[in-house]
């Protein structure tokens, strides 16, 4: 499989009045073409600055991508000018934000900001592009498409606007798509729906998807590989399977009890990870998960945990892996 | 660093102290730290506060009343006697300016004043009626709306003074202007009004039987103060300005009396060889203006930190 | 669309009878009635005036004439100048004032949407703060100052322009400067506010995620909808435009419009008064209106469905 992107020991800073935030901290990690990577983790652990990174579109000033390397398809695209990233964007790499009713120009038709893409990399001319632009939105499930080119985004539904940006960022074909959270500001059934249309573009266009979400249902069906991270650290990394179902960080443990089980007996309580992830404005030189960790360790004080290798590509940053340490299984699940 | 299995015990969770949560400050203390770190409003907060109190203590210590005339010393530039130099009648500038000082005070405070009762009186009724009774209110405000202040003012001036040769009465500037300038401070108390109470905190009073008389004091007064302060805060200057606009087009205050606009009005006549009557008069109205304005600025950002920018 | 266009012409319908009335009866509030307390009348005018008015007549008669004549266009003669009609001065003296107001009005849009959009695309920078601090300055100087000293300045220490009058290109220059300063600060600061705003969407974040170069993210994707706040300023910004004519065509001797208002105030020449001051609203709240459609069709939100304040 050949590898499109390479990020290694990423490190996100944002400056502001209170300091510096360290919001991405030395993360590491590969997509192969084709792949479903689901980046998990709760509010403000870094997945989206992560995600924004690698298309640079990291607010400059306050933030700044301060160290490590990103390589999309062997080039890398920390060293590229503006001018040379301007072509990468909505081209090779387009993303679709979380929040449709403001991601998309209110004072602009679906028809002009769907074709402007096509007419800035592909070169079309408008009518070619309008056609492309009635196919887009035909395959994202948009009935009466010609109609719909016409429509000003507060006119659509918030499942049509997301339905509009996902055709929008598959415009150009590209090789990467990043879907930020693409379904959290919509209700259940779109929801499904949303994530439908994600499927069919994967099977049919084989377009590798990094897939931000803390919805861990959703990155069951869809994600083939997933990385969970935590106060800008890369926490635990593999395939959906060997992640949702051995996971071997204390963090993960707490990330898969909070949520409901269909097994669940009446009695049965959802259980919380108590307490607050760290301030990122500080410098750890600890585990970042240790204040709220069951089985700290007075290592975990010490020393940030390295990466330990688990079965076949499963890595987990946590000390308990370390051989030295006390045998440590997962907590039964409740019930 | 050397691993030792010493380090692979269990932590004693007591050990590990949770991140400290930061104190929680009110909202006027939070308000009042802003305010404070920003120089230009502090600094204009300082200039007004030395200014009305020259306006009322100055004319007591200067040796001239605003109608001295003294022809023996017409259009004195800047001297000793007379700091700001005197006049075409030889009055003395810096006692006129003090007295102008007066006026635009008054006018503005005065102002201020009222727009916080009228206007917070109507938004207020408006927003907590609703329905028919605040649509009629507020076709109302936005009929009052749809013609220019300065118009309004002007006649009801020229109504409550038909002699015009004769000057106008502080009172009738005081009425026109109270009257006029309570418009944007009720649609905001109403906007703000509306959507308080559709909140939950106002059900919650209303479900334990609290009466709305009450609700309107307890709740939403203090909620709407901070738009209530910024709202007034701009109505001074603004006053001060039409004020002394209305001096400068002869609807001022009478004429031995003096205002800023008069003042300046007056220089205007004598411009060509006598420019220094003008400075005065035109220094004290900008920099009074710039003052409120900076002062309304900070207080925006202060009570206001979604306004920010 | 075509709703929100009746409903609007409605509106503006009903401020402007709800003006007329309310100026017809203040006249005729103030004590003696506006057309007999002045000594000085020669008798034919008088005798004129009344047969016009037919001030015999109950209140409620009179004002069904002034209404009926008013729908034909007949605003009635001056009070104080034998023969002329308010029509006539109208007809005279406002094309004028229209001239000054326009060059006033394009150069406050011009420059002051220019100067506050470069401002917010170089926040923090020098030319942000160079922007800001003369907006701020502008905004605190009255028109009758500036016009004054421009007067002093370029006219009589330099010697570049006309002081006064009017006639050449280059006596609007002045009077068109002090006019438009204020709504230029106004606006610099308003666009300025509105495009930091617009920039920190979304929407800017997706449209940069296109690929779309900074040109095109600027002129199409931020600009369009930076400019709708200012639009909405249009109306505030043509009221201020008139009403500053009122000084600044008495500063530089302009024979405006403005300049005889404020004469006829001085002469308190009810007729006029009432006149102009119904001719003035119907401009502006027709030009409000005109601005409003215009709104609308910029803000594909509200195209629709009318709008509620």
């Amino acid at each position: 499989m050949n590898t499109l992107l390479n990020v290694r020991d990423l490190e996100v800073e944002f400056r502001t009045y209170a300091g510096v935030v360290r919001a991405v901290r030395q993360v590491s990690f590969d997509l192969n073409a084709g792949e479903v990577l689901a980046i998990v983790g709760e509010s403000g652990c870094g997945k989206s600055v992560t995600a924004q990174s690698i298309m640079r579109l990291i607010p400059s000033p306050p933030g700044k991508i301060t160290g490590g390397s990103i390589l999309f398809n062997g080039e890398e695209i920390l060293a590229k000018t503006e001018t040379q990233m301007q072509k990468i964007r909505g081209n090779d790499i387009s993303v679709i934000f979380q929040d449709s009713m403001t991601s998309l120009n209110p004072v602009l038709n679906v028809r002009t900001q769907i074709t402007e893409i096509l007419r800035l990399h592909k070169k079309m001319n408008q009518s070619q592009a309008d056609a492309r632009a009635i196919e887009l939105l035909s395959m994202v499930g948009i009935p009466e498409p010609q109609t719909r080119l016409k429509s000003y985004p507060h006119e659509l539904s918030g499942g049509m606007r997301q339905r509009v940006l996902i055709a929008m960022s598959l415009a150009c074909d590209p090789k990467l798509l990043i879907a930020d959270e693409p379904t959290t500001a919509l209700d259940v059934t779109i929801q499904a729906q949303i994530i439908e249309v994600l499927k069919n573009i994967r099977q049919e266009l084989n377009t590798a998807i990094i897939l931000i979400t803390h919805d861990l249902g959703v990155v069951a069906g869809l994600a083939d590989r997933v990385m969970v991270m935590y106060a800008g650290n890369l926490v635990e990394q593999g395939t959906v399977d060997e992640v949702l179902c051995d996971p071997l960080h204390p963090y993960t443990w707490g990330l898969l009890r909070s949520l409901p089980r269909l097994n669940m007996g009446p009695e049965d309580k959802l259980k919380p990870i108590w307490g607050q992830p760290p301030d990122l404005l500080l410098e750890l030189d600890r585990c970042p998960f240790l204040p709220r960790c069951e089985h700290a360790m007075a290592i975990c004080a010490q020393d940030r945990p390295p990466a330990f290798n688990g079965k076949a590509s499963h890595t987990v940053n946590c000390w308990l892996q370390h051989p030295m340490a006390p045998p440590t299984s997962r907590p039964q699940e409740v019930g | 660093m050397a691993i030792s299995p010493e380090l692979f015990k269990p932590l004693d969770k007591n050990r590990v102290q949770a991140d400290e949560a930061r104190p929680s400050i009110t909202y006027w203390q939070d308000a009042w730290r802003r305010l404070k770190k920003n120089p230009l409003a502090i600094t204009s907060l300082i200039f007004i506060a030395l200014l009305t109190l020259t306006a009322i203590v100055g004319p007591f210590l200067s040796p001239y009343s605003y109608s001295d005339q003294d022809f023996d010393n017409i259009h004195l530039r800047p001297c000793r006697e007379h700091p700001f130099g005197t006049d075409n009648l030889g009055r003395d500038i810096l006692v006129r300016t003090m007295y102008g000082a007066r006026i635009s005070l008054a006018v503005g405070f005065v102002a201020a004043i009222t727009t916080c009762v009228i206007g917070v009186l109507f938004g207020g009724i408006s927003g907590l009626a609703g329905g028919k009774i605040d649509n009629l209110m507020m076709r109302f405000v936005d009929i009052m709306y749809s013609i220019p202040f300065l118009l309004w003012v002007i006649m009801l001036i020229v109504i409550l003074d038909p002699e015009g040769s004769k000057g106008v009465n502080l009172s009738s500037i005081f009425i026109a202007l109270g009257i006029v300038y309570w418009l944007p401070m009720a649609r905001i108390v109403r906007a703000q009004i509306l959507s308080l109470k559709e909140q939950e905190f106002i059900l919650a009073a209303t479900t334990i039987g609290a009466k709305k008389r009450k609700i309107l004091l307890q709740h939403l007064i203090p909620n709407v103060m901070g738009s209530i302060i910024v709202t007034a805060t701009i109505s001074i200057p603004e006053a001060i300005f039409t004020e002394s606009f209305l001096s400068f087009i002869g609807l001022g205050v009478s004429a031995p009396m003096a205002s800023w606009g008069m003042l300046a009005s007056d220089a205007l006549t004598t411009l060509r060889s006598y420019p220094h009557v003008l400075v005065f008069p035109a220094v004290a109205i900008c920099i009074t203006l710039l003052a409120f304005n900076f002062i309304g600025d900070g207080l925006r950002d202060a009570l206001d930190p979604k306004m920010r920018k | 669309m075509l709703e929100f266009v009746v409903r609007r012409l409605l509106s503006a319908i009903l401020a402007i009878w709800v003006v007329i009335t309310v100026t017809f009866f203040f006249m005729h509030a103030i004590p003696g009635g506006p057309f007999q307390r002045d000594k000085v009348l020669p008798p034919a005018i008088k005798e004129n005036i009344e047969k016009r008015y037919k001030l015999d007549d109950p209140l409620l008669v009179q004002y069904k004439d002034y209404m009926l004549n008013l729908l034909k266009g007949d605003l009635g003669p001056s009070f104080k100048y034998r023969g002329q009609t308010v029509n006539g001065i109208i007809a005279a003296r406002f094309p004028v004032s229209l001239q000054l107001g326009l060059v006033a009005f394009a150069f406050a849009l011009l420059v002051g949407v220019s100067v506050g959009i470069v401002a917010a695309l170089n926040q923090g920078k020098i030319l942000d703060y160079l922007v800001m601090s003369f907006s701020t300055l502008g905004v605190a100087i009255p028109s009758f100052i500036l016009g004054t000293l421009l007067m002093l300045v370029l006219s009589y220490k330099l010697g570049l322009l006309p002081p006064a009058t009017w006639g050449t290109p280059l006596h609007i220059i002045m009077p068109a400067i002090s006019l438009g300063a204020l709504p230029t600060a106004y606006i610099a600061r308003l666009t300025r506010s509105s495009m930091l705003d617009v920039l920190s969407q979304d929407y800017m974040k997706t449209a940069k995620a296109k690929g779309l170069p900074r040109r095109r993210i600027v002129w199409v994707h931020a600009i369009k909808n930076a400019i709708i706040p200012v639009l909405t300023y249009s109306g505030p910004l043509l009221a201020g435009i008139i009403t500053g004519t009122f000084v600044v065509e008495n500063i530089f001797a302009v024979p405006g419009l403005g300049k005889h208002f404020v004469t006829s105030i001085y002469n308190r020449d009810y007729t006029v008064i009432l006149g102009t001051t119904v001719f003035y609203s119907m401009i502006l709240i027709g030009l409000n209106m005109l601005v409003d459609i215009a709104y609308s069709q910029f803000d594909p939100r509200i195209k629709l469905s009318a709008r509620k304040e």
